[in-house]
């Protein structure tokens, strides 16, 4: 069971939005390029995310390029999840490998600052503060393999191969 | 029933038969990484304790994106995958050779491979019908260390081209069309396949725009059938045999169809700040331009610096704005530079840079200052894309920038040829 603060954002953004081209300079220095995670759409954000919290987005989340370090960031602030109405393909992959899930919902009715409760393995997020319930899609075996072992690399680790 | 190009090329790889939807294990044929994302695939990789890669002379190493070297701290990024390539036996491209994609269709992709990298735009090597697909480091590492991935098979949508291009019309606008069509999301988890009689009528070259950019609705892949075109460039590239015919059946089932019309195009460009915000570069008409750049995987290659060559031959740049070109490999170079494209290019008041990303990113080089626009022909404008948030990327065909260059305001080509 996850319970955290909501962090509400729009529609379409992009990995650009998260972690922008001009800083890969620091991508072998994560803990400096952590702290401009999502500086370009909201500056405040990495100094009020804590621990356990969500980022709760609109539709096409993480669009663009293929870093890695984009959920890695969001996950190094603290994020413990993220709830989208959809999400871009690579960074959906990308934020199950680091063993961060993001859940498909209608986010609509969260809102920002709500207090969630989300039970994985139930795939319910209960939101405390408006009493809404909401479900979430289900993810391929594979990747709830993935993420039950917290990531690709510590799955892979374990197992040494894919199992379907 | 017959298959798609994606289930086709899956079914090949996967020794199965498969069909949209399914979950399958797949041969990968050639990995790559490059130096934005390659480093933390090298951390992974050790990390994973995959110890050896699964086959190194089909796993490449590409130092393109920071080139020349910008800062130590990339300088030192670049000794991590210099060293991993030759620990691992890998192949190494060295700066200045250019960009992966561009390198990758030259010499290594053949129709019908399974191709990952970590990089989004490695489905510019579906237009010569591998499918290739952009993954993160993770996954890359760990498919340079067992040699195959994990697959969801993505349903197809069919864009069943005819006609011809208009003079002044290329595969930029025709992509440009696409994504405007169905939105930056419009092809998320699936394959955008290109069909019809009007595909006759793109050049390799051009195949390579529309592929590289699929990903910009949110495609897995963006597919081309491998046919006489295909063979044609193979054999030109000195590459006859990697050639084999790969084509949908007749019977496949798509998703959905897409008519389009290559004679009813126009010059299209998109608007800040989002790749399917298009409108007609007609339209645009007294939008003010201060750099254009020409260059990128996306429209870095040697017909497309020949068409902008041509706009600006005898000519100058407009004198508020600036023109960058940056050729996407060394190959392209050497032929401009043969052709005399580069010279033409340089009279006309272009700044020439090395073979690679250059300011495609917002990472160094072309960065923009407060309030200005950029006219690229790359495939992204996101905000802060080249380099700051409060600046403006405007995205359009090499034609489109070459007016636009000489008139200072967003131009249709078709005025200026
Ligand atoms: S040219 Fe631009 S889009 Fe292409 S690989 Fe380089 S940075 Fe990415």
């Amino acid at each position: 069971m996850l319970r955290g603060r909501a962090f509400k954002f729009g529609d379409g953004i992009s990995t650009d939005h998260i972690i922008p081209g001009r800083y890969t300079h620091l991508r072998s220095n994560l803990t400096e390029l952590a702290r401009h995670v999502l500086e370009d759409v909201d500056p405040a954000f990495v100094s009020r995310v804590r621990e356990g919290d969500f980022i709760v987005a609109g539709s096409n989340f993480g669009l663009g390029s293929s870093r890695e370090h984009a959920p890695l960031v969001i996950k190094m602030a603290g994020v413990r999840a993220i709830l989208a109405k959809s999400a871009a393909r690579i960074f959906f992959r990308n934020a199950i490998n680091l063993g961060l899930p993001v859940l498909i919902c209608d986010t609509d009715v969260i809102n920002d600052g709500d207090e969630l409760e989300i039970d994985l393995s139930a795939g319910v997020v209960k939101d405390l503060t408006s009493g809404q319930k909401l479900t979430f899609g289900k993810m391929p075996q594979v990747m709830l393999r993935i993420l039950d072992e917290g990531g690709l690399i510590p799955y892979i680790k374990k197992h040494g191969d894919f199992k379907l | 029933m017959g298959e798609t190009l994606a289930e086709k090329i899956l079914s090949a790889k996967s020794g199965n038969n498969i069909r949209a939807g399914d979950i399958v294990i797949a041969s990968v044929d050639l990995v790559f990484i490059q130096d934005t994302t390659g480093p933390l695939a090298v951390r992974q990789f050790r990390e994973s304790g995959l110890k050896k890669l699964a086959r190194p002379e089909k796993t490449a190493v590409f130092i393109d994106h920071a080139v020349p070297s910008p800062t130590h701290t990339l300088a030192n990024d670049h000794l991590v995958l210099r060293r991993f390539a030759s620990e691992a036996g890998a192949i190494m491209s060295e700066m200045g050779e250019g960009v992966c994609h561009q390198l990758v269709a030259e010499s290594l992709a053949r129709p019908g491979d399974i191709i990952v990298a970590s990089d989004s735009h490695t489905v510019t090597a579906g237009g010569l019908g591998a499918f290739a697909t952009g993954m993160g480091s993770s996954d890359v590492a760990v498919a340079m260390g067992l040699g195959r991935t994990w697959f969801r098979v993505p349903e197809s949508i069919l864009a069943e081209v005819g006609g011809r291009f208009q003079k002044g019309v290329s595969a930029k606008d025709l992509i440009l069309h696409v994504i405007g069509l169905i939105g930056a999301d419009g092809a998320t988890y699936k394959a955008l396949e290109f069909g019809g009689d009007g595909i006759k009528e793109i050049s390799m070259s051009q195949r390579f725009t529309v592929a590289n950019m699929a990903v910009e609705a949110g495609a897995k892949v963006g597919l081309f059938p491998a046919d006489d075109i295909t063979r044609d460039y193979l054999a030109a590239q000195g590459r006859k045999k990697d050639y084999q015919p790969v084509s949908p059946d007749a019977d496949a089932i798509y998703e959905r169809t897409i008519p389009i019309d290559l004679g009813a195009l126009e010059p299209t460009v998109a608007k800040p700040h989002t790749v399917d915000n298009v409108a007609l570069a007609r339209e645009l008409k007294g939008v003010k331009i201060q750099q254009v750049f020409i260059g990128t995987c996306t429209n870095g290659r040697l017909d497309d610096l020949e068409i902008a060559a041509s706009i600006l031959k005898g000519k100058k740049r407009h004198p508020g704005t600036r023109l960058i070109v940056a050729p996407a490999s060394r190959q392209v170079l050497l032929t401009a530079l043969e052709k005399g494209y580069i010279q033409t290019l340089v009279e006309a008041g272009a700044a020439v840079l090395p073979p690679g990303c250059g300011p495609c990113l917002g990472l160094h080089q072309g960065a923009l200052g407060d309030g200005e626009a950029c006219l690229s022909t790359s495939n992204r404008n996101f905000r802060g894309r080249m380099g700051n948030p409060k600046s403006f990327v405007y995205l359009g065909s090499p034609a489109t920038a070459a007016a636009t260059a000489l008139a200072g305001e967003i131009t249709d080509p078709r005025e200026a040829m």
